[in-house]
């Protein structure tokens, strides 16, 4: 008998499947051998996962919990706070308002050129991020024909609000798009057809068929688009030092005061972050048993 | 019976697939059958008659207008999909009152004006659950239901009974049978199987390789195929092909390999002769009777069919003849043994 070739369940990339019940007797050997692969590949892995949760676990119960109430009763950690959901939430709604029409257009259409559109949304991923808010200045900044555009409307995109949510929709916004995408693919075509051929518009079959269906594709896109907004540091530092948003101000307090100071705003950022993520993962899961 | 539907000179091209040429002209309350391959192309055109796809040339008329340019909200079609695509995320009564609703009826307005087909199709039990949890029946019912309540001029139906189990089959094709016939029904039905073309169809146009191949009622297409495609797709096993010559009386003669079998045609030359396995009698002696064509072979092959059997005998040419299982006893026929063949001239037909 020839397992070698023989990829073992437990080696399929889907969580809780790593378990293994310790085999007895004379099967121990037999089996051993059978999983010897799986087995050298999860050891493998398992050091991947615990240098992604060390550092945090770590950091996280190192926290002193003074600290971290001190932190939470203090205006200004409140108000960066605030600020960055304020910022990432309005990146998100630009997002779903250009990004969500784009998705269901890409997902339904094919054309000459739509590979290049597509790696085109997927540039912001690469492009380094404190490279893109260099772009985002040369595009934007005052003496810029877009910004002068913009100045007529009063708006200022250099050390502003308005600057930080174009950044963090810069970085963002492949997120949602692909997410979108991802969603409107997995329609069948056919429901839109039926749909059409009952009398409804292009219009209402979007909004009655296709947005009702993809739905929980769009909202984890809009979860990971926001969350990828909220932790953008690189790109938000280059168009706006000030305001501050969490890590450009989790950048100032180390820099300023040392490791200590910044210990209970990390603590809190990676809660919140973790926290919204669990949301995510819930959203999307439960996405995938329906 | 006025003309519903005519198509003419449709070509669609989806890249992988091109429909050429397709000239149809379906009645008002016909039951019309497109009958062909899987990948023939059927579905497409379907599609196409609904304004899902639009034609790159040829044109659509829809009681004497045109309607080529309008959209499928538009043209008042109903569609029925094989495996029959219910809007998962919303419940069955939502689905039926779904085209309603878009009109802008209220739910409960909606909903009353539906009662009818509800009623119709015995399916008031089924209203308030999702289409997940629905038996392949149920759904096939539901989906006839959404498009019926529209009360749409024409109702295109893409394999409607090929998702189906045979028992449930049956009743679906009795349904469609019986929704035609009290609602007045224009049914287009798209579909590969033969059984199911002649037993609803009442007429037929058999398409291949994107093409009209020929269209007829069930009798002409079972009984004269004007192609081996045609022939092949009828179930006729004895396709022959051979020089057909006058006769010595009014029937000519086709000589296959070698064999002088009288037929009724006004063909000469090269041709194909069909003659279906029933049409042939088997006898262990020769048979006294009209029929002109009786040869003497030998029994090749025994193929069990259940209550009947279908043998292959070589006179030459091979005959694939049926008979019932209990003629078959009854006659003692054994592979390798000798029997005779005999068919009506008229039961040949000459293509």
């Amino acid at each position: 008998m020839c397992h070698e070739d023989y990829l073992p369940e437990a080696l399929l990339p889907r969580p809780g499947r790593h378990k293994f019940k310790p085999p007895e007797g004379r099967y121990a050997m037999a089996k051993l051998k059978k999983h010897k692969f799986a087995i050298a590949f999860a050891l493998l892995g398992l050091v991947i996962l615990v240098f992604i949760l060390w550092p945090l676990v770590n950091t996280v119960f190192s926290a002193d919990a003074g600290a971290l109430w001190d932190t939470l009763r203090d205006d200004e950690f409140i108000e960066v706070i605030l600020r960055t959901f304020y910022t990432a939430i309005i990146a998100t709604i630009a997002g779903v308002i250009f990004g969500v029409p784009l998705a269901y257009f890409l997902a339904r259409h094919d054309f000459r050129g739509k590979k290049l559109v597509e790696a085109i949304i997927d540039v912001p991923i690469v492009v380094p991020h404190t490279a893109a808010g260099i772009a985002l200045l040369f595009a934007f900044g005052s003496k810029t024909p877009l910004g002068k555009l913009f100045d007529v409307l009063h708006v200022d995109f250099v050390g502003t609000l308005a600057g930080i949510t174009i950044a963090m929709m810069f970085v963002s916004i492949p997120f949602l798009i692909n997410s979108a995408k991802d969603g409107f693919k997995a329609i069948d075509p056919r429901l839109e057809n039926v749909s059409r051929t009952l009398g409804a518009s292009r219009w209402q079959t979007f909004t009655r068929i296709s947005l009702p269906l993809a739905w929980r594709n769009i909202l984890s896109g809009c979860i990971m688009m926001w969350a990828r907004g909220i932790s953008e540091f690189g790109a938000v530092i280059i168009l706006a030092y000030h305001p501050m948003v969490i890590t450009t101000y989790l950048y100032e307090q180390w820099e300023s005061f040392g490791l200590s100071a910044s210990a209970p705003i990390t603590v809190l950022l990676i809660l919140l972050v973790v926290a919204i993520f669990v949301v995510f993962r819930l959203v999307a899961l439960r996405g995938a048993r329906a | 019976m006025s003309t519903l539907i005519r198509t003419e000179g449709l070509c669609v091209d989806l890249g992988e697939f091109v429909l050429r040429d397709a000239d149809l002209e379906v009645a008002e309350h016909e039951y019309f059958i497109i009958l062909g391959p899987t990948g023939a192309g059927k579905t497409v055109l379907l599609e196409t008659i609904a304004g899902l796809y639009p034609p790159s040339t040829g044109d659509i008329w829809m009681s004497g207008q045109r309607v080529t340019d309008l959209g499928p909200d538009k043209r008042g079609i109903g569609i029925v999909y094989q495996d029959h695509v219910l809007f998962p995320h919303l419940t069955v009564r939502d689905n039926i009152i779904f085209g309603l609703r878009q009109q802008g009826s209220k739910k409960r307005e909606a909903s009353s004006q539906a009662q009818w087909i509800i009623d119709l199709l015995g399916i008031s039990h089924l209203l308030e659950r999702k289409p997940d949890t629905l038996s392949g029946g149920e759904k096939q019912k539901v989906a006839l239901a959404r498009a019926l309540v529209m009360q749409p001029q024409v109702l295109l139906l893409d394999e409607p009974l090929s998702a189906l189990d045979p028992e449930t089959r049956e009743n679906v094709q009795r349904e469609l049978r019986d929704l035609h016939e009290k609602l007045q029904l224009t049914c287009i039905h798209v579909t590969h199987d033969f059984e199911e073309a002649i037993s609803l169809g009442d007429r037929i146009a058999v398409i291949g390789d994107g093409r009209i191949v020929q269209v007829g009622t069930p009798e002409e297409i079972f009984r004269r195929p004007n192609s081996e495609f045609v022939a092949r797709f009828a179930l006729t096993r004895n396709i022959f092909s051979g020089e057909v010559r006058d006769g010595d009386d009014e029937c000519a003669m086709v000589y296959v390999e070698g064999t002088p079998i009288a037929v009724v045609t006004d063909h000469r030359g090269r041709r194909q002769a069909t003659v279906r396995p029933e049409d042939i009698l088997l006898s262990p002696e020769p048979l006294r009777s009209s029929a002109r064509n009786s040869f003497k072979g030998t029994i090749t092959e025994v193929i069990s069919k259940g209550s009947t059997v279908n043998l292959r005998v070589r006179v030459p040419p091979d005959f694939i003849c049926l008979v019932t299982r209990r003629s078959y006893e009854d006659m003692e026929l054994r592979e390798g043994g000798d029997v005779y063949v005999t068919f009506k001239a008229s039961a040949v037909h000459v293509f």
